[in-house]
């Protein structure tokens, strides 16, 4: 806990695993792959955003949220319910019986747009909104559980239950949320139409930049007394508590900003695939993006963002030409990876790294290319 | 209740658990600087009157007053920052950090979220862990992952991380169990130190260690006072050595 | 109230309240199941609802064997042992295989029998089809009950309800009055001095988690009667069953009937005045409310930890 850099970055070791995550987000996966792969590989940069934020918070502070998925749909719905509204100015929307309102609502005899759409009108709200709604509802709910020391186990089974209920309200109100399909065919953020190969391509640089910027505050948050805090509480609660902090404050704020990082995950997902369903809402993608967490190592950042993009390239890989392996691998996964490999990824990583130096070799390496960019760059200038 | 020069006054004190009086109408008094121990045979409430005091179990009736502050309604986090320091019977540090990163923790500063957030390793800081570790003969362990400290190591490092609270009233739930001869001599050096500028409440079983510190002994039984004074007019008392003689 | 005459809304009451207790008396037996698990184990198993869909497959493979050897009248009786004990025996092979290397970590356990789940699925998708299946029905426990002619109670509902009293009060002598049930309680109230004083603790582990299993296929029997099964029916009922649980306070028999008894009312009549969605979110609702401001539960006593 040094310099604001160290903290950032994780020391020397955090920061090279950091460089050479954003060297194949920006530069080798977009030379590699097509326009269309880029893109899935952009909604599963959406993912890792929850992954990382199961790192901080079931990882390093011992809470098992079963519920990301609701805070990943809720920015993803704050997100799309902007994108509708713009989408159904009256001009496009002119053969419904009430012109100038999402689709969904005139099939539903709506004839106005409901109060709590109407923030969602302005583009700046709207971000607010994305950030403050998931957060506000991980408050409330952080809030009268922390507080009563509800923790684990019932904490899991609880949240599980609130990412039930907000699934089932989502698909039962089709008149105010779209219901099961969601909120589809969004087309244009302030006229710039989201379609279009570069719109593809601007939204999957922001999409990773993003990520990383939330690495970034993730990092400094575990390498400050913060997070070493959030070790020691999920250890021995009591003896944090008795050391005269109010613990309940701590998770209630790692829940609140895992919340706000899912939710940034969720908009990106809106802005990139065009559409939010109740679909990532409920129990399933909650705990699925659970074991996304689980195989790159529960403890690691970086290894959260591999872990997910495996695990959704191999989905993607097996539902194509196995579907029916896919639940034998995805059910295996889950079992293998909590009894043989609890640390993921990052685990044997570590455990192979150090048996061969990996570190090492990679950093003098790129310290010496380092100095010779440098170096390059001094001669030219 | 009046207020009083004790630095901490229980009256009246009773708790029950579904009908069963684990500490039945206690008054104890303990002076600025005072050394007690309670002693009393298994299941007398000795354990159950920390965890009153340091707000772990709430009480059913009566007060705890510490420098004239009422402890009952406040929290646990409450009572630690109002100056009382708690050790636990089993030693309760944070095995996979540093001997270091355990005092440092400790350390009374940085307590809301914003605080750790933006805390600091100062000189200050740094100064206070060493000679905090120097106490409590962990100098050379510093750097060590605590899990790896022996057991004796481990009691010695709980009561360092309390001596960087730097409590008015610290209680310590049998420190010197599981703990060598040579390491019970150390640890009561280290508690007639500890004494001289805070008051310490120990329970203890150990007869020998606790007539090398006690300044005066409690009496526990069935949640009850059975006897308080020093340690010849403890062991003189005739129903202190029936209660532990006639078990 | 709602636009319906005093009678009516009686009527509606009644039968909606019938149609609760089937539900009750499923959720009360996947429920009873799983408060044995975490409740006296605190392991979570999340594949419960499989074991469930495991007991009501074996019925409908019972009931097809019965209409080729002609036994329906009488087969019923033979697919709830049966489902009980292909219930038990799964479940005491993952005890074994799974469960007993994750006792200190209760969270990986959930995430493990998650796992599990998703297998459990697949497996039943490739063997027996993504379609719903039914079990042949004996005549007996078709057609219904009419006491007045505007109430209808169905007469499957009703033997579902017998069944789910014959399994509470059979776990409760178990539990309570057998020399078994003493030693699974004594294991789980202290494990280190129940080993000292001669109880094979593992055995008891294993045959604790598979005496909730079976009772999970038992549910599975008596879902068949009311519904039909598919490889996911199991999991529609995990987060129910839980909130039960929980909601009556993980430890008590007594608690886990009252809150299972009044979570399946309040979804049934409430989805007949609201839509069924809603009546569903209100219940879990009220439930977690519930919970947040009492998170131990409606039965729980106040003991020195």
């Amino acid at each position: 806990m040094n310099t604001l850099s160290d903290k950032l970055l994780g020391g020397k070791q955090g920061a090279v695993g950091l460089a050479i995550l954003a060297l194949m987000l920006f530069v080798v996966f977009p030379l590699w792959l097509d326009l269309f792969r880029l893109g899935l590989l952009g909604k599963y940069v959406t993912y890792a955003f929850v992954a990382i934020s199961l790192v901080l918070l079931w990882g390093n502070g011992g809470i098992l949220s079963l519920g990301q998925g609701m805070f990943f749909g809720l920015g993803g719905y704050c997100m799309a319910m902007f994108l509708k509204l713009e989408a159904s100015d009256p001009v496009s929307t002119k053969i419904q019986t009430t012109p100038g309102i999402p689709d969904f609502m005139d099939w539903n005899q709506l004839t106005e747009i409901p109060f709590f759409w109407q923030p969602f009108k302005s583009l700046p709200l709207t971000l607010i909104l994305v950030l403050l709604v998931p957060t506000l509802l991980a408050f409330i709910i952080g809030y009268a559980m922390f507080k009563r020391r509800v923790g684990g186990v019932y904490f899991a089974i609880i949240t599980q239950a609130i990412a039930l209920i907000l699934s089932i309200l989502i698909v039962g109100q089709q008149g105010y949320t779209g219901g099961v399909n969601g909120i589809t065919d969004l087309k244009t953020l302030l006229g710039w139409d989201i379609r279009t190969d570069s719109a593809k391509y601007i939204l999957y640089f922001t999409n990773a930049g993003l990520l990383i910027a939330c690495m970034l505050l993730a990092r400094y948050i575990l390498t400050s007394k913060f997070g070493m805090l959030l070790l020691a509480m999920r250890d021995k609660e009591e003896r944090v508590r008795f050391s005269g902090y109010d613990v309940s404050n701590f998770k209630i704020f790692i829940f609140c900003v895992a919340a706000m990082i899912s939710a940034i995950g969720g908009a990106m997902f809106t802005l990139q695939i065009g559409f939010m369903s109740p679909s990532f809402v409920g129990i399933v993608p909650s705990i699925e993006m659970v074991i996304f967490a689980a195989v790159g190592g529960r403890m690691s950042l970086i290894g959260a963002v591999y872990g997910t993009l495996l695990v959704n390239f191999g989905k993607t890989m097996f539902s194509e030409t196995f579907p029916e392996l896919w639940l034998f691998l995805m059910g295996g996964l889950f079992i293998a990876v909590v009894m043989f490999f609890p640390d993921g990824l990052a685990g044997i990583y570590e455990k192979y790294a150090k048996q061969f130096k990996v570190n090492e070799l990679v950093s003098s390496y790129l310290a010496k290319s380092g100095k010779k960019v440098a170096k390059l760059i001094g001669e030219k200038a | 209740m009046s207020n009083t020069d004790f630095v901490l006054a229980l009256e009246d004190l009773t708790v029950s658990f579904d009908g069963f009086k684990a500490v039945d109408a206690l008054t104890l008094y303990i002076d600025k600087n005072e050394l007690r121990v309670v002693i009393g045979p298994n299941g007398a409430g000795k354990t159950t009157v920390l965890d009153l005091i340091c707000g772990k179990t709430k009480s059913s009736s009566g007060s705890i007053k510490f420098k004239n502050q009422e402890l009952t309604m406040l929290s646990e986090h409450e009572i630690v920052r109002a100056g009382v320091g708690r050790k636990f019977q089993t030693p309760s540090i944070y095995e996979n950090l540093s001997v270091y990163q355990n005092l440092e923790l400790s350390y009374p500063v940085g307590r809301s979220v914003w605080g750790s957030l933006t805390f600091k390793r100062t000189a200050a800081v740094s100064e206070q862990v060493n000679k905090i570790a120097a106490e409590v003969l962990l100098t050379e362990q510093l750097h060590m992952e605590a899990a790896l400290l022996s057991h004796g190591q481990k009691q010695w490092l709980e009561i360092g991380m309390l001596l960087m609270q730097d409590p008015e009233l610290l209680m310590l739930d049998e420190p010197v169990a599981g703990m060598s001869v040579k390491e019970r001599d150390q640890t009561a050096e280290l508690l007639k130190r500890i004494c001289q500028n805070r008051s310490v409440l120990v329970i203890e079983h150990d007869m020998e260690f606790v007539k090398k510190i006690a300044h005066k002994v409690t009496v526990l039984h069935q949640g009850k006072i059975l006897a308080e004074g020093s340690m010849e007019h403890i062991q003189a008392d005739e129903k202190v050595i029936e209660v532990y003689l006639g078990h | 109230m709602f636009g319906y005459t005093m009678e009516e809304v009686g009527n509606i009451v009644v039968m909606q309240g019938f149609s609760g207790l089937s539900l009750f008396s499923v959720l009360l037996l996947m429920a009873l199941g799983l408060a044995i698990i975490f409740g006296q184990m605190g392991v979570i198993n999340m594949a419960h609802g499989e074991f469930m869909t495991v007991g009501a497959y074996t019925t409908v493979f019972m009931s097809k064997l019965a209409v080729k050897y002609e036994i329906v009248d009488s087969y019923f009786i033979f697919a709830i042992i049966a489902a009980f004990i292909l219930a038990f025996f799964i479940g005491y092979f993952i005890e074994y295989l799974l469960i007993r290397h994750l006792y200190k970590r209760p969270l990986d356990t959930l995430l493990a029998t998650w796992g599990l789940s998703l297998v459990m699925q697949q497996i039943f998708r490739s063997t027996f089809g993504a379609k719903e299946v039914s079990a042949e029905l004996p005549e007996w426990l078709l057609g219904s009950f009419k006491p007045t002619p505007d109430i209808d109670i169905p007469i499957n509902g009703v033997f579902v309800m017998v069944l789910a009293l014959i399994v509470t009060v059979g776990v409760y002598l178990f539990m309570f009055r057998s020399r078994g049930g003493l030693r699974i309680r004594a294991t789980m109230q202290n494990r280190i001095m129940a080993g000292a004083v001669g109880i094979n603790t593992q055995k008891v582990d294993r045959l604790t988690f598979a005496l909730g299993c079976g009772i999970a296929g038992v549910a599975g029997a008596a879902f068949t009667t009311i519904s039909s099964t598919g490889p996911t029916t199991g999991s529609l009922y995990i987060v129910d069953s839980f909130m039960v649980v929980v909601f009556g306070g993980a430890a008590s028999l007594m608690g886990t009937i009252a809150s299972a008894f009044g979570i399946a009312q309040a979804q049934s009549i409430l989805q007949f005045f609201m839509t069924s969605s809603m009546g569903k979110v209100s219940t879990l609702m009220t439930i977690v409310i519930i919970l947040m401001m009492r998170p131990e539960g409606l039965f729980a006593s106040k003991v020195r930890k």
